[in-house]
């Protein structure tokens, strides 16, 4: 009904709104949630007292922090490699263009696994 | 494949910076994605331990770190201003010529004041060891 992901192929009478769709909102619901997790990332590097490696390696550690940088990685992993392919699907021609969105989907693969492992690996390994 | 004429005839359009905001858009996206790796190498250098984290801080509070954090949090205010303004439109609100244009001043306001916030702070504030 009021799905706006669907709302213009159905007034334009085509298009079958599944992945196209499904993209769409995949891509405005991860930009909230960076729209509010990255000035959160921000604003607490900007605040903590300094900027030395225990500083910083203990207020990763906090379980509530570990957890928002999950789906902060997350989220922008996503929503980068979404934004990406559009850039590529629309300037990129010929074979270099199966290339380029094989090579994103790749590399925002490895940037969301090495992010969460580093997450994990302070969140887990940190004394309480 | 048929030479018929393909959209979009971008050259065929009277300039207008609304047009610019929009290419920028994806512009500053792609430069986030740059980013994207910076913030994943400095989350990996602080798992990684003491060494590695101090080698990124110096590269970072570097004059050449702090241009790219600066170009990146810059970058970051105009996407997410500009995102705002995307969201608004998507649910129906402000696709009129004049709004659109006065949304488009207030991105690059926000931008503005935004980026002047980033650059005292990144460069000005004496950002703590």
């Amino acid at each position: 009904m009021s799905d706006p992901a669907q709302a213009l192929s159905r007034v334009l009478g085509h298009g079958s709104a599944h992945e196209g769709a499904h993209h769409w909102r995949v891509q405005r619901v991860t930009a909230v949630a960076l729209g509010v997790l990255v000035p959160w990332l921000l604003i607490s590097l900007a605040t903590l007292p300094d900027l030395t490696w225990p500083t910083v390696q203990a207020w990763m550690a906090g379980l509530g922090h570990a957890a928002l940088l999950l789906l902060l990685v997350l989220a922008a992993c996503w929503h980068s490699q979404l934004g990406v392919q559009v850039v590529i699907e629309d300037y990129v021609r010929g074979p270099a263009r199966m290339i380029g969105l094989l090579l994103s989907v790749f590399l925002h693969l490895l940037l969301a696994a090495a992010g969460v492992l580093a997450v994990l690996r302070v969140a887990l390994t940190a004394q309480p | 494949m048929a030479n018929r004429p393909l959209s979009p005839h971008i050259s065929v359009y009277r300039f207008a910076y609304t047009m610019a905001l929009s290419i920028l858009h994806r512009g500053t996206g792609l430069l986030l994605s740059a980013g994207l790796i910076v913030l994943v190498v400095f989350l990996a250098s602080v798992a990684k331990g003491e060494e590695a984290y101090a080698a990124f801080h110096g590269f970072a509070s570097g004059v050449a770190g702090r241009l790219l954090i600066a170009a990146f949090l810059i970058g970051f205010c105009y996407h997410l201003a500009n995102g705002i303004r995307h969201l608004f439109w998507d649910m129906g609100f402000g696709m009129e010529r004049a709004q659109a244009r006065r949304s488009g001043a207030i991105v690059v306001a926000v931008t503005v004041l935004g980026g002047g916030l980033v650059l005292w702070r990144v460069f000005a504030a004496g950002v703590a060891s």
